[in-house]
């Protein structure tokens, strides 16, 4: 179906857009035949109407013969022919219209007769105007088609690529567990078991998060506390945890691995940083329409920079983007010794 | 042999510690749990050997050896394969990827033994070798006596050429450094400082204008008022430079 007549209002805004050239019709006519003007206008009136409508018709012609086609004599013919066709209909259409007013208007058909060639020239024009503003518009649709595409493209590859990132822990943070837990078997064996336990805890937790689209912030929680578990006793009491959650939040869905991130910086560019050991505040609120999530540290601001600073948050940010579109925000920054990430989740409405 | 710990986990040192605790000719003096102390520590005991972590609070591993001046063995220890397997390659005596076994430390320290009657490289070399080459430099450590000054690089407003020093001169204050202008200038942004004469690299921020001075030669005026002969070298990076950006 024409893209004009598929949607209801725009067949309105195409009738108004074709006021000015229905306008520039009164005006040659007028200049060119002996009418009235009300005689003019009476004439030009249903001959733009019946146009607007015969014009639609092209774009079923620019469909079948695209502008890219190898036929360009046969597009050429088609075109012509079309345009010739239009002339004829218009003198046909200018006749009928004035025969018509034959009782309004006296004589009109006769005054008009004259003007057939300007009328069917007219006609032709027109035909010819409307195929090019057709292969415009097929242009345009064509290259948002695409742009679609490429875009529905791009988000499957992200997809894969977040259930690959999802699957995997970061290696070092395996490898020092492990460390502390080698440590652990020479002078304390208890200890080093317990370690082995919350390791595995964690790692079994992660398991599975591949496939699911969300979890309850309960799960998400869950797994973010056996992973500081982990990390406290790699950092040997140099790790407070505070926690905020309101009982409320717990139920709500959030992307898996999205709270995980922003607490593995906090230790690695936080309190790894610091001396005497630092805080993590986790903050999880809701009101009726977003859920908010804060994860807090204090760091040292003149600490050795790391490698791969920011990559973390621009993963969290991608996979928001990727789950909710531009509704959910992720914000972070320093205030002096403390480091705030915060989120926004819409809640309540059905994710997509 | 004289050993220093150095790794900001306890746990980490507590392993070290006992994998060394049945070597009789080896005596621990020190342990320390961040870059300052290190540095202070091995200028105080003069160690033949150092076990040192990469990642650490304050100073991290290859800015404690740029503050070393006395050559010694170095030992990585460290979970991130990448810096100690490039150092390695170089000059560092071996590299322990956490978690070790107690085979694996002991032929590290082996091999440690056997590199001591051999000329090691000075310290700083084994660091310019192990930082990951792409990689500019943030700030810049300095040893002023017995104290460490770290200077973020936007604070700096051009080094000077000393022999084998360089001076850094940062808001009116100078620090010298043991490097040469060359190998500063190879870990600096070099779309930030520019070399713009044989003893002069210079913060691009701070150039207020460049005025003519002899035929062949310019003046460089920063915005403090301080003056740095420009040569013609010099001059055409810069404008290299300039048009790059405009």
């Amino acid at each position: 179906m024409h893209p004009v007549l598929a949607r209801k209002g725009r067949l309105g805004l195409y009738l108004l857009a074709w006021i000015p050239p229905a306008g520039i019709l009164y005006a040659v006519l007028s200049a060119a035949a002996s009418l009235g003007r009300l005689e003019t206008a009476a004439v030009v009136a249903p001959l733009a109407l019946a146009a607007a409508f015969l014009s639609l018709s092209t774009w079923y012609l620019c469909r079948v013969f695209p502008l890219r086609s190898p036929r360009v004599a046969s597009l050429l013919a088609a075109h012509l022919a079309a345009a010739l066709v239009s002339g004829a209909l218009w003198v046909f259409l200018a006749r009928a219209i004035s025969a018509a007013y034959a009782p309004l208007f006296a004589g009109l058909e006769e005054r008009l007769a004259p003007q057939r060639p300007l009328v069917f020239a007219i006609g032709v024009l027109v035909s010819l105007l409307a195929a090019a503003m057709h292969y415009v518009l097929l242009a345009m649709e064509a290259s948002r088609d695409a742009e679609a595409r490429e875009m529905a493209v791009r988000i499957t590859a992200r997809d894969a690529e977040l259930r690959a990132l999802k699957a995997q822990v970061n290696p070092h943070f395996l490898f020092n567990s492990l460390h502390s837990i080698s440590a652990l078997a020479g002078s304390d064996p208890a200890r080093a078991r317990q370690m082995c336990v919350l390791l595995s805890d964690f790692l079994r937790s992660t398991l599975g998060l591949g496939e699911k689209a969300s979890i309850p912030l309960a799960e998400e929680l869950s797994l973010v506390r056996s992973y500081l578990a982990v990390e406290s006793v790699r950092f040997s009491g140099k790790l407070t945890v505070q926690e905020e959650i309101e009982p409320d939040c717990e139920a709500c869905p959030v992307p898996p691995l999205v709270l995980q991130p922003l607490v593995e910086n906090a230790v690695r560019h936080g309190i790894a940083n610091l001396l005497e050991g630092g805080l993590i505040k986790l903050e999880a609120r809701r009101s009726a329409r977003t859920l908010q999530l804060t994860v807090e540290n204090t760091f040292d601001p003149e600490a050795p920079p790391r490698r791969s600073t920011g990559r973390g948050l621009r993963n969290v940010q991608d996979r928001l983007r990727a789950h909710y579109g531009n509704e959910a925000r992720l914000e972070a920054g320093a205030r002096g010794d403390c480091y705030r990430a915060q989120m926004l989740l819409p809640v309540g409405g059905e994710e997509p | 042999m004289k050993v220093i710990l150095v790794d900001d986990e306890e746990l980490s040192r507590q392993v070290l510690r006992e994998f060394l605790g049945g070597h009789e000719e080896i005596e621990v003096a020190a342990e320390c749990s961040n870059g300052f102390e290190a540095v202070k520590a091995v200028a105080e005991h003069k160690p033949d050997l150092l076990l040192l972590d990469i990642q650490m609070p304050k100073l991290d591993g290859f800015e404690v050896l740029e503050l070393i001046e006395e050559p010694l063995a170095v030992i990585f220890v460290t979970a991130y394969d990448t810096y100690a397997l490039r150092a390695f390659e170089v000059h560092a005596v071996d590299y322990l990827l956490k978690p070790f076994s107690k085979e694996r430390f002991d032929a590290a320290l082996e091999r440690a033994r056997r590199r001591l009657g051999e000329k090691l490289p000075p310290a700083a070399e084994l660091a310019a070798a192990a930082r990951p080459p792409s990689q500019h430099l943030e700030r810049i450590v300095v040893k002023d006596g017995a104290r460490v000054q770290v200077i973020p690089c936007d604070k700096l407003d051009y080094a000077e050429a000393q022999d084998d020093y360089v001076s850094l001169h940062t808001g009116g204050k100078t620090h010298l450094k043991q490097q040469t202008i060359s190998s500063l200038e190879s870990y600096l942004d070099p779309a930030r400082f520019i070399r713009i004469h044989r003893s002069y690299l210079v913060n691009l921020e701070r150039v207020a204008r460049i005025e003519p001075y002899t035929k062949d030669s310019r003046m460089a005026v920063l915005s403090d008022g301080t003056r740095l002969p420009v040569s013609r070298t010099g001059y055409a990076r810069l404008q290299a430079l300039l048009e790059g950006r405009g």
